[in-house]
């Protein structure tokens, strides 16, 4: 998507990014100032995400270049504050903002993945489910408003504690992406699966889709080639509002002790660690953190609310 | 622009037909006149005179007055027009209070005389039902009611029996007629279908491009057209009382109306245009009884305009003439297509309430001769595209069989249909904006039917010339295409298998007059040139008529009648087959006054006993209300009915 919001003025190509610019889904991205301002933010993250590593002041999970007799320092415009340290740092002397950009990674890491896998199981259950219809509708679509009556954090809980039980605890340091990326993405399926279905059953009574059936095409076929392409419109729009509530859900899972470790600590462990000390003074070590994660996912959820209006003919 | 320097006149009485093709402004015009155009439309230019009176002026206020007590309007939409959550006497009596000084009960008993006008059977009972209570034809005569509460001097009817069957669409003509005389009421008809014009109107503007190219008597236009458009949309209209071998044929399609050509706007299409047209924009001038906006007529240079050619040739060319040597393609055998619309399983158990059934085609039987056009005709809902589907393998059948190519290496039944059939039989669908995927290039879509092994650019780029585009365009998506273009895509696809048997599901009626006969005369071509057989689908029995070599009707599932073309257009021998040739409205029956036949098509859920024709029958008898009839032969016409076979009719 970010090849559609961010406008690349380069001359390298003309014809496709002129194209793009003047679309009219540009047109409406420029019309709101609102919705530029989230985007940039977005890319902003985006950007630190991929390139935490040459951009942080330092690396905070590098042991040597920490010393604890920095611990504690207060951000840099207060009494006290290190210049080297422009958010303080944390109880062990690393600088928060290298944290928060490199936490950043893993939760925007974490988001995407867990979107990824949950717009693929949906999309292809919700695909199956409306074009097939009858039994087999009928059992994946009660399977899924089972699953609605639930929160989705407490399924994504519940998931977590499933596969830590079956995998033993001891193996967890290293799996704890998986575990993380797999309750969210098994939380937020649903969504996906239940748009899909709905579109694939309005576009399947179209005759585009009976000429192929009459061409004596496979259902697959039909499936992926045809309506596929026609029912990814609304996934567009669920999967970027997801992505900040996937976000949120691995930041809540986090601060919860059931996310990642402090060895590889994305915002919401951030927030729990600095939790500690909320109130022995150091309030900054959880703070910047907590403020980051509101930014990034009101700046998302502002993306994916344009992004539903531009798209919704009926609002144009 | 949308509309451009349009004048016309209506007179007290009188019925001002207003034709054209989608996109030629005449709602627009109608909307003009009550003030209904929406923002960012506006009037520019020009001024509306209702009695004398500038009413284009009128501030919001002003015109409210007018508009429902001065002037009616009824739309096209009957299931739209009207307020699903008022009863049907509630919005007539508001509507008629607010017009006249009348009190509530006055009120009522007024929407009670106008609902009993407008021919509503129990009209005591039914003044207090909602609108679903209604069926289309019955909503469409509480619209007509609306419209006349305050007796209105003008009544904007914009394309009232569009959405309606052609016998419902008899019934609804005759009423506005019959308003139109009795109470001296003017009627805008605003209408793409010149059958209903012919019938119902006085006098008729055509409108091209947004502004009006010919306007004159009914007669006239119609016999006598003089503006090269009108002659070319005249000669396009399929008729069911002449043949005729080829439609006259308009290239290419209207323009639209945010890029108009300049001098003439029909010049590109028109074969009689000189320098003149490419420059100066035409007038009305006056030409005979009509008046025509033609430099062809003008004064200095007095052309001589084109004339009608209505080859009226036998059509020697037709198959009929293989008659003799008729071998079966396709033969349908007591075909059932039953269709379960039952409430989920809980709600049955719960409500006590069994299965709920749909026969929607009922012990159908009939043969497709090889090189035949097969037309099958019938109201919505009477099962006509069901056949279609289960022919083409769609659906599976509830009971019988279709078999294909009998007689030879024994056929192949509907359920045994193997992929050796698949590329034999096609399919063309009705709708061209729905039947092409729009993510799809042109050259994927066409491709899709053709089979793996003989997929190649220059197969692709065969079909598109053989259905009359250009190689260049398989590199386009179909949203750049007209309607017409989309079909002929679409036609494109179902040879890419090169099939010997096309199925068409109402090919034409999404499509404009002059578009319709384009794709009629490319499909006889077609048919000519690779020896197709074609099953031809469709609710208008002219279409039918110009391109059928045999006709089957259909009423509720059921074939009540099928036999030549010729004889069966000639020769009704069902009641029912009379009752759509006396109903449908077609050019030759200009100011044409009768009575039509009452009733409508029963609910297909509760099909009435025997035959399913007898409540609207005019020569019913008891035999007819439990004995459903079996189909005999009479004179080469295979006919179901009672009558018929006793000799009654």
């Amino acid at each position: 998507m970010s090849e559609v919001q961010i406008p690349d003025t380069s001359p390298a190509r003309p014809g496709l990014l002129r194209q793009i610019w003047q679309s009219d889904l540009a047109h409406s991205f420029r019309q709101s100032k609102v919705t530029v301002v989230a985007g940039i933010i977005s890319f902003g993250f985006v950007f630190i995400a991929l390139f935490a590593p040459w951009i942080a002041p330092s690396n905070p999970y590098d042991m040597t270049g920490i010393s604890v007799l920095n611990a504690f320092l207060p951000p840099v415009w207060m009494e006290g504050g290190d210049s080297r340290f422009l958010l303080g740092t944390d109880s062990v002397g690393r600088d928060i903002l290298s944290t928060i950009m490199y936490g950043s990674r893993i939760s925007l890491g974490v988001g995407v993945a867990a979107v990824f896998f949950a717009a693929t199981l949906g999309i292809s259950l919700g695909l199956i489910s409306g074009y097939i219809g009858g039994r087999t509708d009928a059992a994946i679509m009660r399977v899924a408003e089972i699953q609605l009556s639930f929160p989705d954090i407490l399924i994504a809980l519940l998931i977590d504690g499933i596969i830590r039980s079956i995998l033993g605890p001891g193996t967890h340091g290293n799996i704890a992406f998986i575990v993380v990326i797999s309750a969210i993405s098994l939380a937020y399926w649903v969504q996906f699966a239940r748009t899909v279905r709905s579109t694939t059953m309005v576009e399947k009574g179209k005759e585009y889709v009976q000429a192929a059936r009459v061409a004596g095409k496979s259902p697959g076929y039909i499936m992926f080639k045809h309506l596929l392409p026609n029912v990814m419109g609304p996934v567009l729009v669920i999967a970027t509002i997801n992505l900040a509530l996937a976000i949120v859900t691995e930041a809540t899972l986090s601060f919860l002790g059931v996310g990642l470790p402090p060895t590889q600590p994305s915002l919401g462990t951030l927030i729990r660690v600095g939790n500690d000390f909320l109130f022995s003074g150091e309030w900054w070590i959880t703070i910047f953190p907590g403020i980051t994660l509101a930014i990034m996912g009101l700046s998302v959820n502002l993306l994916g609310d344009w992004l539903r209006d531009a798209l919704n003919p009926k609002l144009r | 622009m949308a509309v451009d320097n349009v004048s016309m006149q209506i007179d007290r009485g009188e019925v001002l037909g207003v034709v054209g093709e989608s996109g030629a402004g005449k709602s627009m015009t109608g909307a003009a006149i009550i003030g209904l155009l929406e923002a960012p439309g506006r009037i520019a230019e020009g001024e509306i005179l209702f009695e004398g009176q500038r009413i284009d002026t009128l501030s919001d206020d002003e015109l409210r007055v007018i508009r429902g007590r001065q002037i009616g309007a009824i739309f096209q939409d009957p299931l739209t027009s009207l307020n699903p959550l008022h009863t049907v006497g509630r919005q007539i009596i508001d509507t008629i209070v607010t017009h006249l000084k009348l009190s509530q009960r006055q009120a009522r008993a007024r929407a009670l005389e106008l609902l009993q006008e407008v021919g509503i059977p129990a009209a005591k009972e039914r003044i207090d039902h909602y609108p679903h209570q209604f069926s289309g034809g019955m909503r469409q005569r509480v619209v007509i009611a609306l419209a006349l509460c305050a007796d209105p001097k003008l009544i904007i009817a914009d394309e009232p029996t569009t959405a309606l069957d052609v016998s419902i669409q008899a019934q609804i003509i005759a009423l506005l007629r019959k308003l139109c005389d009795e109470h001296g009421t003017a009627i805008m008809l605003i209408t793409h279908d010149m059958g209903v014009i012919a019938e119902t109107a006085d006098r008729v503007a055509v409108m091209y491009a947004g502004r009006v190219g010919e306007i004159g008597p009914v007669a006239d236009i119609i016999h006598k057209p003089k503006l090269p458009y009108t002659v070319g949309l005249m000669g396009s209209i399929p008729s069911i009382t002449t043949e005729v071998d080829e439609l006259a044929q308009i290239d290419g399609a209207m323009p639209r109306l945010n890029a108009v050509p300049p001098g003439c706007r029909f010049h590109p299409r028109c074969a009689h245009a000189f320098e003149r047209c490419h420059i100066d924009l035409p007038e009305l001038i006056k030409a005979g009884s009509s008046e025509v906006a033609c430099w062809l007529y003008d004064e200095k240079k007095p052309g001589k305009g084109p004339s009608v050619s209505r080859k009226e040739t036998a059509r020697k060319k037709k198959a009929s003439a293989k008659a003799a040597e008729a071998l079966p393609l396709v033969k349908v055998d007591g075909l059932k297509q039953y269709f379960d619309v039952s409430p989920p399983w809980l709600t049955r158990v719960l409500e006590r309430s069994g299965r709920q059934i749909v026969k929607a085609v009922d012990d159908l039987e009939f043969t497709i001769n090889r090189g035949e056009t097969f037309g099958l005709v019938g109201e919505s809902g009477c099962g006509k595209s069901t056949v279609a589907r289960a022919i083409v393998g769609l659906y599976t059948p509830t009971a019988g069989t279709i078999t294909y190519m009998p007689g030879e290496n024994g056929g192949a039944t509907a359920k045994e249909r193997v992929a050796e059939f698949d590329d034999k039989i096609q399919m063309i669908f009705q709708d061209p904006h729905a039947s092409l995927n729009p993510r799809w290039k042109v050259a994927d879509v066409i491709s899709e039917s053709i089979p793996e092994d003989r997929v190649s650019a220059d197969r692709v780029a065969e079909l598109l010339r053989q259905v009359g585009l250009a190689d260049a365009d398989g590199e386009k998506y179909p949203h750049e295409f007209s309607g017409g273009q989309r079909q002929r895509i679409s036609i494109a696809r179902a040879l890419g298998g090169e099939p010997e048997f096309l199925i068409c599901d109402e090919p034409t009626s999404a499509l404009d007059v002059s578009v319709q006969a384009q794709i009629l005369n490319l499909m006889v071509d077609l048919q000519r040139r690779l020896g197709l057989t074609y099953l031809f689908i469709s609710h208008d029995l002219a279409v039918v008529h110009h391109i059928s070599t045999r006709v089957g009707v259909m009423y509720l599932g059921r074939l009540v009648e099928w036999a030549e073309t010729e004889r069966l257009f000639a020769n009704p021998q069902h009641p029912y087959t009379r009752l759509l040739l006396q109903s449908v409205p077609d050019l030759s029956k200009i100011g044409m006054r009768r009575a039509p036949m009452a009733g409508e098509v029963p609910n297909p859920l509760d099909p009435p006993s025997g035959c399913a024709f007898h409540p609207r029958c005019p020569f019913v008898q008891d035999r007819c209300l439990s004995e459903r009839p079996m189909s005999i032969e009479v004179d080469g016409t295979h006919v179901a009915c009672h009558a018929v076979e006793e000799g009654r009719v």
